[in-house]
């Protein structure tokens, strides 16, 4: 897919869960043609800088990306006094995001660049989200993992809020799933990974999984110390190869 | 991994933030990402009360080594200064 240099990023609203209001950061590559759509969706800091650039990333890559703010109704404010207040809450409900992405997902279709199809991806908690989305909703073209923890029951868990466990959905998964994880991880550790895997496998289902040796947690965040320049650049490189393939028309 | 576990901690005292000092009442902690630190994980501290009927917090993030060093640091300023303080 060609690089786009020239964007347009801005905060918009679209109709989320409860037909509730919520912001989203949409940034499209300029230029004619119509677009594939993505939904990136944030980890549990929310709307940091970095989250804000993955947006801009993709869109520079050829896919008109919204990243909502799961987090808009414990606002205003600052997005890391709002990401504080929201897990002092236990953070958000299950329920409200798939309701959010879902609103985020038929925003990215009501655009006139838009091509129709809209694929996920989650980074951390935002992995367990997209996945667990990707089981919930039936319009779902292409997910992407990346490093999404928590996905069994054995994990944490808050029952009010996070009812069932994503690997449960697997079965309803109908989009392909490409799924990037560090080896260093310990959640998802490479036994969380090989069991999501087997689940997979044994339903049937379209994925591609990377495991990178030398990373762990959140190996694309370059302020952070867990930054892999090398790995981060072949798995971005997967990420843009995987929505071109399933994103396409 | 982003894990929303949070330890809640009630405090009686004062902060000075944005908006000036205010009274807080309590104290969210957890290891989990920062949102500034440059590090991967981070022992979090918000101090949390109101001023002109909003929230405010104070925030701050530490490394595992520093905040454990930090808690030695407070036990200690407690034990010389309530000694100081009897005498």
């Amino acid at each position: 897919m060609s690089s786009y240099p020239g964007l347009t990023a801005e905060c918009v609203l679209f109709k989320g869960n409860n037909d509730d209001m919520v912001e989203g950061y949409y940034a499209k590559p300029s230029g004619k043609g119509r677009f594939p759509g993505v939904v990136l969706i944030h980890h549990a800091p929310g709307w940091d800088e970095w989250i804000l650039e993955a947006t801009r990333k993709l869109a520079q890559h050829g896919f008109a990306t919204i990243a909502p703010h799961l987090y808009h109704r414990d606002g205003p404010g600052s997005p890391d006094d709002i990401a504080a207040k929201a897990r002092a809450e236990g953070g958000v409900a299950d329920g409200q995001v798939v309701g959010d992405i879902a609103g985020a997902m038929a925003y990215l279709r009501a655009q006139p660049e838009a091509n129709g199809k809209v694929g996920l991806i989650g980074f951390c908690s935002g992995g367990r989200h997209a996945y667990l989305c990707a089981g919930s909703l039936p319009n779902v073209d292409a997910l992407v993992d990346c490093w999404g923890g928590n996905k069994f029951a054995d994990n944490k868990n808050n029952p009010a809020k996070r009812p069932v466990p994503p690997i449960e959905l697997t079965e309803k998964i109908t989009a392909p799933v490409l799924g990037i994880y560090g080896n260093d991880d310990k959640n998802p550790s490479p036994e969380d990974v090989n069991k999501t895997e087997e689940r997979l496998k044994k339903a049937g289902k379209n994925y591609e999984f990377y495991r990178y040796d030398g990373a762990g947690h959140g190996f694309f965040n370059a302020p952070r110390s867990a930054y892999r320049p090398e790995q981060a650049q072949d798995a971005w490189k997967k990420v843009f190869a995987f929505f071109e393939k399933h994103l396409s028309r | 991994m982003c894990t929303y576990i949070t330890e809640t901690a009630k405090v009686v005292g004062s902060a000075k933030g944005p908006k000036g000092w205010m009274r807080i009442e309590t104290a969210n902690i957890y290891f989990d990402h920062p949102f500034h630190a440059p590090l991967d994980h981070a022992l979090n501290i918000d101090f949390v009360g109101e001023v002109d009927g909003s929230t405010q917090r104070v925030a701050v993030e530490l490394s595992a080594e520093s905040a454990r060093a930090l808690i030695q640091k407070i036990e200690a300023a407690l034990t010389s200064g309530e000694d100081a303080h009897a005498a």
